[in-house]
């Protein structure tokens, strides 16, 4: 219900929402769990494993409890803590993890047999038979299990990363935060400073309190306004959810997530924040205490009490009690008391307990709770006996737990404080990380102030600026007296982790079973491993299990925190990478026109190169394919060949460069002339071929395969900074400054003679810079299909036009253009290689080149070529292949098996690299690699393909299938 | 004798405007690449600066000449000459990038707020003035990335990826416009 005069929102704007598809109203400024609490919605939920009821427990991020599913169909997002939802006109909750209605959720018959559901149970009874595991079990285990669920379809929501820089990074605006950026920033230090709520203030805003005499939510909102006008970046609804290398958190902000969905407005933006310091002021949480039903709905956190009442104006009832061994829920009783609100009594078992205000107080302890879907009646004992007591809502507090999970995610431990009952920060931890408030232990809030501007004044110094003379504003130093209370024993079970329903009778009974390490326990009663990731429930877990083995808190230590600190949407990790978002696409000059022709695109990198080019009547690829290889046969083709990596490489020691890359010599090569080359690794493994040519004196431009392309130039950038810094050479990319097509065939001749007004006079292996249409072009004569073959460059922005160009012209010869399919059907009737072939394993003794690799000058893996095992004669070497039944396929990626050997890996003798079906030679043909080599040509193996059951007898025959003396590219 | 067009990588696809930031095409006359050889530097510079009246830069700067030429650091030994035409120097290697490269000119009040969805760069105004250049990343493309003026960046990306930078510039763009129009 609402409370007159409190509360920071906004009555003059109601908003309607729906919950379970009821509809209610609420006000701007709501989140979804506090306009729940107006409306008088108790049970928000059911719990994960027993389906019991459940309600809000907290005012924060770390809700265990009231996580609920919001929109709908594909942008369904599961999981949504209500406490952290703010609610917008429209907005569409529901509840989860039920079946049927949240009020009568059939699978609460979980909770009758609690008794023998205790932790372990799956680990106990999901042993045997073995056959049910998969069948039976894991379904059954998959239906009941999981909190929420996925819609199954694509989320088109909008999503996206970013980057940020700063000098000072704080981490939490509340009054240590606040302070930290305050003092930052009249430093002159450029300060980012990231909050989760929607409002910064942190507890400022929770609290009945006042700084340097005015209400503290006055003081918030002035230093806000300062902050803004000294530059500082603040940046609301953003957790920091992780500290890694470097001085980099990753952080999650909630952009669109209050406002109705929309197309251009990201729901979340993942934030990668590089800073030069960064200030830990995340505050602390409030732990619950594990008494016996403690899980009942109207059961809740003091300080989210206060929270509700202070910051939306609503009580969960009106009667209510509060449990706590500390002065903090004696605070929550008084605010509520001066609200109107009736307290019934506050329970608090420790003998020196004052009440603050006109309310009873009894010493004792909460040992029960009543009341089927909401809390009705506790159970209270103390010396006298048991009583029970009426209520609508009871507040609980087991004192603070610092938020100390950033200090923490790159292996540092925290350390426990006798003094405040809590773990606290490491002495050391991420460095150039300083923690201050609550985080650290400091809990007045004039302890957190101070703290903050003694934590910047730490950050300011590592950055080289003076921390300034800054008053200490005055506020309460009183952090209240406690004492730490995790459990009370008493009949039933109580809860210590909500999200899982893991309760404290399952911690001891993995201590009775010896998982007594922390990291053991946690595993076998799944505590911590909920949404909330032990928030809530981790220190209490493990101050139990301290009890059940006779260790101190101290001793048991903690498990191991990471990040993130709060759940990161996959779709805010993987920002923008969906579909086509995963990587760039590269598109050639001749990409529409390709289109245009109905060319299928296939992916060669991140290149887009057309498959082929279907014409009227052929209704399948083969078709296309077998046609374009005949026309480049017959008469003439053109083939777009720019993806393949261009290196311009200039300088008076250009050619010694060359010689030092490649195994073959270049110094030697006149200009004019274009020469074939092989390049190895240092480990002496073949890298990459291609052909380079000399356009003049020290100037050459280097042709590598498209696949290779990107590695080989990292390759000469290595070579020229680190093994060959002194020379006078210096290489860049050209391939995108080209355009370049292949024009193969009898007819190459006459089609160039159309496109330059003259028959080219161009040996093979030759190459010429001319013009073309008043542009500068360049032509060389090498052959990739074993026809006469040229290729044209001309600059990149002519690539188009002279693409559509020589297609038509070759159209008219009787030609056209031809894609990959031909393409690669082409050079292996010629036994040319690609990267099919040259997979990193091989060298160039396997490719029949050994005689490439120079005596009389030393290059690049040439040391390494040597090494026995890259010269065994064993090893395998390039063969052809082709069917003794013509019309059988070979299959690439069969494994070559001689005579009658049974086709095991040990009897294994080489593999198939590429098959095709040669229409020039009317049969399968294939490329492999087999022990013997070249000298097995005449014999016969079985290429035996295991995954698709192929197994067909090949005759070896040489790699040139056609044309082997190259009478017809030469001319 | 074929009649050659020449296209540009962004027709049918830039200029946009999205909020209150605009992305162009940027097209000088030319792009070379100036390269010298080691123990050239001085004398490339003096060259380059007798050429377009600006030396070489150094790294991560440019040098703008009387012309309105831009000389911008491009790696490491090397820079990026926009500007008419360079004829070759003595001493560098110098290479026609005219066509290798597609430029986009992003100009608006948050220029800035676009390029943080797009690239890691630290682009803080005292820390990425006008005049400075990197090579960096945009998305997942290699680009050379220049600040020109108060809110005025210049992106080179390689031709081939021209379509995806659109893309992705104009996403974050409308992203950065959609938060703008909540502020208000």
């Amino acid at each position: 219900m609402r409370v007159d005069g409190y509360g920071r929102i906004d009555r003059a704007r109601p908003l309607s929402f729906t919950f379970d598809g009821k509809t209610f109203t609420g006000f701007a400024g709501d989140t979804l769990a506090s306009a729940l609490i107006a409306n008088g919605v108790a049970l928000v939920g059911r719990s994960f494993k027993y389906h019991r009821p459940r309600g809000i427990l907290t005012a924060g991020s770390e809700e265990p409890n009231a996580l609920v599913e919001i929109g709908e169909g594909a942008a369904t997002t599961p999981n949504t803590r209500a406490t952290m939802q703010e609610l917008f006109d429209g907005l569409t909750a529901r509840s989860q993890n039920r079946l049927g209605p949240l009020d009568l959720d059939l699978l609460s018959v979980n909770d009758l047999a609690a008794p023998f559901l205790g932790a372990g149970f799956y680990y106990k009874t999901f042993m045997w038979p073995r056959a049910f595991w998969e069948k039976l079990y894991e379904p059954l285990i998959r239906r009941a299990a999981g909190l929420g669920r996925l819609s199954g379809q694509h989320d088109d929501g909008r999503t996206e990363k970013a980057f940020a820089h700063c000098d000072l990074l704080v981490i939490g605006a509340g009054p240590s935060g606040l302070m930290a950026a305050l003092t930052a920033a009249r430093a002159g230090a450029d300060v980012i400073l990231a909050d989760e709520q929607t409002e910064p203030g942190g507890r400022l805003l929770s609290e009945r309190e006042e700084i340097d005499g005015q209400p503290a939510a006055d003081w918030v909102a002035a230093t806000l306004s300062e902050l803004r006008g000294l530059g500082v970046r603040i940046m609301p609804r953003t957790t920091v959810t992780g500290a890694y290398d470097g001085g980099t958190y990753g952080a999650l902000e909630r952009v669109g997530l209050h406002l109705p969905e929309s197309a251009d407005l990201p729901r979340e933006c993942f934030w990668r924040i590089a800073t030069n310091a960064a200030v830990l002021a995340a505050g602390a949480i409030e732990r619950p205490i594990a008494f016996p039903m403690n899980d009942r709905p109207g059961v809740m956190m003091a300080s989210g009490l206060r929270s509700y009442l202070h910051r939306y104006g609503v009580v969960p009832g009106e009667r209510i009690a509060l449990f706590a061994a500390n002065d903090d829920a004696h605070r929550t009783a008084a605010d509520l008391a001066a609200a109107g609100i009736e307290v019934v009594a506050v329970i608090d078992p420790r003998p020196d307990a004052t009440a603050r205000g006109d309310y009873r107080l009894i010493r004792g302890e909460v040992t029960g709770t009543r009341g089927r879907r909401a809390l009705r009646e506790i159970t209270v004992a103390t010396d006298a006996g048991e009583e029970r007591i009426a209520v609508d809502a009871l507040g609980m507090s087991g004192g603070w737990n610092p938020n100390v999970h950033l200090t923490c995610h790159m292996g540092h431990r925290p350390v426990w404080d006798d003094g405040i009952d809590a773990f606290v920060p490491p002495e050391t931890h991420v460095p150039g990380l300083t923690v201050c408030g609550a985080a650290k232990g400091d809990f007045s809030t004039a302890a957190c102030l101070a703290s903050g501007i003694a934590a910047a004044s730490t950050a300011l110094s590592a950055l080289g600026l003076t921390a300034p003379d800054i008053p200490l504003p005055a506020a309460s130093d009183d952090p209240g007296r406690a004492r730490a209370l995790w459990q009370v024993e008493g009949k039933g079970r109580a809860w210590l982790d909500f999200a899982n329903d893991v309760t404290t009778k399952d911690v001891k009974l993995a201590a009775q079973e010896n998982f007594r390490s922390v990291e053991h326990m946690k595993r076998y009663t799944t505590q911590g491993m909920a949404p909330d990731q032990g928030r809530n429930s981790n220190i209490a877990a493990l101050a139990v299990l301290a009890d059940a083995t006779g260790r101190t808190i101290a001793e048991t230590g903690t498990t191991t925190y990471r990040p993130p600190f709060h759940p990161v949407s996959i779709a805010a990790m993987g920002a923008g990478a969906r579909g086509k978002g995963f990587a760039p696409e590269r598109l050639t000059t001749s990409h529409a026109a390709s289109l245009d022709r109905g060319a299928p695109m296939i992916a060669a990198g991140l290149w887009y190169r057309p498959s082929y080019f279907p014409r009227p009547g052929e209704n399948h690829w083969r078709e296309s394919c077998d046609r374009e290889v005949r026309m480049v046969r017959e008469a003439v083709g053109v083939c777009d060949v720019s993806t393949l990596g261009k290196i311009d490489i200039q300088g008076p020691d250009a050619g010694a460069f060359l010689d030092f890359l490649y195994t073959n010599t270049y110094s030697t090569l006149a200009p004019g002339k274009v020469r074939y080359g092989l390049m190895l690794r240092e480990d002496g493994h073949v890298m990459d071929d291609g052909t380079t040519a000399c356009l003049g004196p020290g100037r050459y431009v280097m042709t590598t395969t498209t696949a290779a392309a990107g590695q080989v130039m990292a390759h000469l950038d290595f070579v020229a900074q680190g093994l060959r810094p002194n020379l006078a050479v210096r290489h860049i990319s050209v391939t995108e400054q080209w355009a370049q097509f292949a024009v193969a065939g009898p007819k190459a001749r006459d089609l160039l003679a159309s496109v330059f007004g003259a028959p080219p006079d161009l040996p093979f292996m030759g190459c010429t810079e001319t013009t073309l249409s008043g542009t500068p072009a360049r032509l060389f004569r090498i052959s990739f299909s074993g026809e006469e073959g040229y290729e044209i460059a001309v600059p990149a922005r002519y690539g188009a036009g002279l693409f559509r160009d020589l297609v038509a012209r070759a159209e008219t010869l009787g030609g056209g253009a031809y894609g990959m399919e031909a393409l690669n059907v082409l050079r292996i009737e010629k036994g040319f290689i690609t990267h099919a072939e040259i997979d990193g394993r091989i060298t160039a003794g396997d490719l029949g080149m050994a005689g490439m690799m120079s005596k009389k000058k030393d290059f690049i893996g040439k040391a390494a070529a040597a090494r026995p095992g890259l010269t065994d004669l064993a090893r395998t070497a390039l063969v052809g292949l082709r069917p003794a039944v013509l019309e059988q396929p070979i299959l690439a990626g069969s494994q070559l098996y001689d005579g009658s050997d049974a086709p095991v890996r040990t009897n294994l003798k080489g593999h198939v690299t590429s098959a095709c079906y040669s229409p020039t030679l009317d049969c399968h043909l294939a490329l492999g690699f087999l022990a013997g080599g070249r000298k097995r040509i005449g014999s016969r193996v079985r290429a035996v393909d295991h995954l698709r059951g192929s197994e067909v007898i090949c005759e070896v025959i040489d790699p040139v299938a056609y044309d082997p003396d190259g009478g017809r590219m030469r001319g | 004798m074929a009649e050659l067009i020449a296209t540009h990588p962004f027709d049918g696809i830039l200029p946009i405007r999205h909020g209150n930031c605009a992305a162009a095409p940027f097209q000088p006359d030319a792009i070379t690449s100036v390269a010298p050889y080691p123990g050239q530097e001085a004398a490339v510079s003096a060259a380059l600066k007798d050429r377009i009246g600006a030396p070489f830069p150094a790294p991560g700067r440019s040098t703008t000449g009387a012309d309105g030429s831009l000389a911008a650091w491009s790696g490491l030994d090397q820079c990026f000459v926009f500007g008419p035409a360079l004829d070759a120097i003595d001493g560098a290697a110098v290479t026609d990038q005219s066509d290798a490269w597609a430029g986009i000119e992003i100009v608006g009040e948050d220029a800035r707020e676009v390029l943080a969805r797009l690239s890691p760069l630290d682009l803080r105004p005292g820390v990425f003035e006008p005049g400075h250049t990197a090579r960096s990343l945009i998305g997942h493309m290699p680009a050379l990335i220049m600040r020109t003026g108060d809110a005025v960046y210049l992106l080179l990306v390689f031709r081939s990826m021209a379509a995806t930078a659109a893309h992705e510039i104009e996403t974050a763009m409308k992203g950065v416009a959609a938060r703008a129009s909540l502020a208000t």
